[in-house]
């Protein structure tokens, strides 16, 4: 072991890897839920990033979660691309949670056609975020979402079933909700930090 | 008033030539005219002419110069509407558009001058859109729209600026460049004249009594000694262009540039006019068969030529082509105004970044008319009815306080699930009466063993069990 005062040419000659130097910036899109903003490392949502939600079933409370940001994104210049959601968005509870519905456009497509109309929306940079349930999609064609949302510099948010969470993927965040022993969300992988160890619980009120 | 004329040597050869992206494998085309017993050669191409086909040769000359080439007879009507095509394109420029006869255009460019900058610049302009839309061409700037036109034929790029020297320069011209009525000039080289300058020295009255007043009145227009009398150009209401094809187009791929053409040609067509268009239609023809129509309707007034391409395009590649495409054609009859959109000043979009108009025209374009909607409340307090499409600007919905789902289903559907846990309810929903679509209903907030929130209901009055048939209306997502 040499003396102590060899480490410090070593650390600025920046050969030695430091682990994480600097916090993430603090750049994330507010979710209106306190706990899940600890958790995440900026803060929010990521700004220019693929999000994805894993679940285990439709109408857990996968919409509860991404509403409130999403009142904030939608506006009239930049209204919310909803592409293939599996159900009808019911105007009167997504209007109880702050979103305005005259900017929100649904997308109606199946098959490809959905992660094309994915990419086209993050592309264009003119949504304010885009919503997707995509069903199937690989490795690449989430890649490619992930660069259109970076390009774009617009947030994405893929919906998909818990059983692709073996699956690697490329979003900056991955999320999912587990229902045993209670229903809490657990963050899988998030860019810029370690995922945390507890999962959490967002108090369901007005359900 | 400076006038600035662009003659059009090949207009009728570029018109055909223009159709298709150049290919060094097709065969030389040669341009005919003339009853069936006399054809002879209007024009050539370069490969042609370089075999040593020349205009004015009989067609039998030419077969026995070049074994091999695609003869096309001169379609009159089709280079008409070139013609006009590029008046509207010289309308953009200039508000004065004259339509000369033997394929020229002469256009006012003093007053321009002020929106498209001096001559030389302005030149430049012209002369990169002809070449962009593939006519070759001759330019010249004079006084009068006649003595551009003779000067332009004489020496491309002439700009004569000085009224002044109109006579004195006209006079050094050869008398064909004049293009005097009925072709005098062959019976004045005849008598010895082969300047403009011998026929102006020569005395008004005797040339009246020998060749008449049509005579006096063309060399008048040339040195401006007498108001313009041709009628103004007026563009057109709409737009109406086809593409005819030599040979049978049998794959959309190859429809692409003769549409990129046409399309191009519109927006030239709008820029013109300073409108736009929101619907216009493509017409494939089939030999012996109704046209297949493809109608291509925008949200909102266009007229970038990339813009319009685009949506044409992927509305085409929709369609499945049963049989060969014989001609294309491109018809527009509304052409509302258009309002170009506004940018910020410091607006820091990305690159490939594209207004929310033209995302919209993209998806329907791809995904059809219907596929991108907003939803909006109505005031009807039964479930099925209280959402729908909007259709215009739609109002805000005002949030309720019961309990409303976040996902719908379009139709209740029974659900089949067990160990459901009634959390809120019953809120009953009675009403309808009045249009045949009563309805009467207890709606439960329910969770299910998997931790969903339904909003499920049952027949009025009827308390449910745990195995009752509930009909499940929407999630709490």
């Amino acid at each position: 072991m040499g003396e102590p005062r060899f480490l410090s040419p070593l650390l600025e000659s920046r050969r030695v890897w430091h682990g994480r130097a600097q916090p993430a910036p603090a750049d994330g899109i507010p979710s209106g839920w306190p706990t899940l903003d600890q958790a995440l490392p900026q803060g929010g949502w990521p700004a220019h990033a693929l999000s994805e939600i894993l679940l285990p079933a439709d109408g857990v409370g996968e919409l509860q979660l991404v509403l409130p940001a999403l009142g904030r994104l939608a506006t009239r210049e930049r209204p919310v691309l909803v592409v293939a959601p599996p159900y009808l968005p019911g105007v009167a509870g997504w209007s109880a949670r702050g979103v305005d519905m005259r900017h929100v456009l649904v997308v109606g497509a199946v098959g490809s056609e959905i992660l094309w109309a994915m990419e086209q929306g993050l592309r264009s940079a003119a949504c304010g975020a885009v919503l997707g349930w995509p069903g199937e999609a690989d490795d690449r064609a989430l890649r490619r979402l992930q660069v259109a949302a970076d390009t774009g510099r617009t947030p994405a948010f893929l919906f998909r079933d818990r059983r692709h969470a073996a699956q690697a993927s490329p979003a900056a965040l991955r999320i999912e909700l587990e229902t045993r022993p209670q229903p809490q969300w657990r963050v899988r992988k998030c860019r810029g930090g370690q995922p945390p160890a507890q999962a959490f619980a967002l108090s369901r009120a007005g359900a | 008033m400076l006038w600035a004329c662009i003659v059009l040597p090949h207009l009728a050869l570029d018109t055909l030539l223009r159709r298709q992206p150049p290919d060094a494998e097709a065969p030389p085309l040669v341009l005919i005219d003339g009853p069936l017993q006399a054809r002879h050669v209007l024009d050539a191409d370069e490969v042609a002419r370089a075999a040593g086909i020349a205009p004015g040769q009989p067609l039998a000359t030419a077969h026995a110069l070049l074994a091999r080439f695609d003869a096309v007879a001169h379609d009159v009507a089709l280079t008409i509407r070139q013609h006009d095509l590029l008046a509207a394109w010289a309308y953009r420029y200039s508000a004065e558009v004259l339509r000369l006869s033997g394929d020229a255009i002469a256009l006012e460019v003093q007053r321009s001058q002020r929106l498209f900058g001096d001559w030389p610049g302005f030149e430049r302009k012209l002369r990169d859109d002809l070449a962009a839309m593939g006519f070759r061409h001759r330019l010249a700037l004079a006084p009068t729209p006649l003595a551009a036109r003779a000067l332009a034929d004489a020496a491309d790029g002439a700009a004569l600026t000085e009224p002044g020297q109109l006579r004195a320069q006209l006079a050094k011209l050869p008398l064909v460049h004049a293009k005097l009525p009925d072709d005098l000039h062959e019976a004045f080289a005849r008598m010895g004249v082969h300047r403009l300058g011998a026929l102006l020295a020569l005395p008004r009255a005797g040339l009246r009594r020998r060749f008449g007043a049509a005579l006096l009145e063309h060399l008048d227009d040339l040195l401006g000694e007498r108001p313009i009398p041709r009628p103004r150009y007026v563009p057109p209401d709409r737009f109406d262009t086809r593409i005819a094809f030599n040979f049978d187009v049998e794959n959309l791929a190859a429809l692409a540039f003769p549409l990129r053409r046409l399309t191009g040609d519109l927006a030239t067509f709008l820029a013109g006019r300073d409108g736009g268009v929101q619907r216009f239609v493509l017409g494939l023809g089939h030999r012996g068969r109704a046209p297949t129509r493809v109608v291509i309707g925008l949200l909102q007034p266009e007229r970038e030529a990339g813009a319009l391409f685009e949506s044409a395009r992927s509305r085409l590649e929709r369609i499945v082509l049963a049989r060969p495409v014989e001609w294309l054609r491109l018809r527009a009859d509304e052409l509302p105004p258009f309002v170009p959109g506004g940018r910020d000043l410091f607006d820091l979009r990305p690159e490939h970044a594209l207004p929310l108009a033209q995302l919209q025209e993209r998806l329907r374009a791809r995904l059809g008319d219907d596929a991108v909607y907003r939803l909006e409340a109505t005031p009807d307090p039964r479930p099925e009815h209280a959402q729908r499409i909007a259709t215009d600007d739609s109002r805000a919905a005002t949030p309720t306080t019961l309990p409303r789902p976040t996902w719908l289903l379009p139709q209740p559907v029974p659900l089949r699930t067990h160990g459901l846990r009634v959390l809120a309810g019953p809120e009953r929903i009675e009403s309808g009466w009045w249009d045949g679509g009563d309805l009467r209903r207890d709606y439960y907030v329910l969770e299910t063993a998997e931790g969903q929130r339904a909003w499920a209901f049952c027949p009025a009055g009827e308390r449910p069990g745990p195995q009752a048939g509930w009909m499940l209306h929407g999630w709490f997502a």
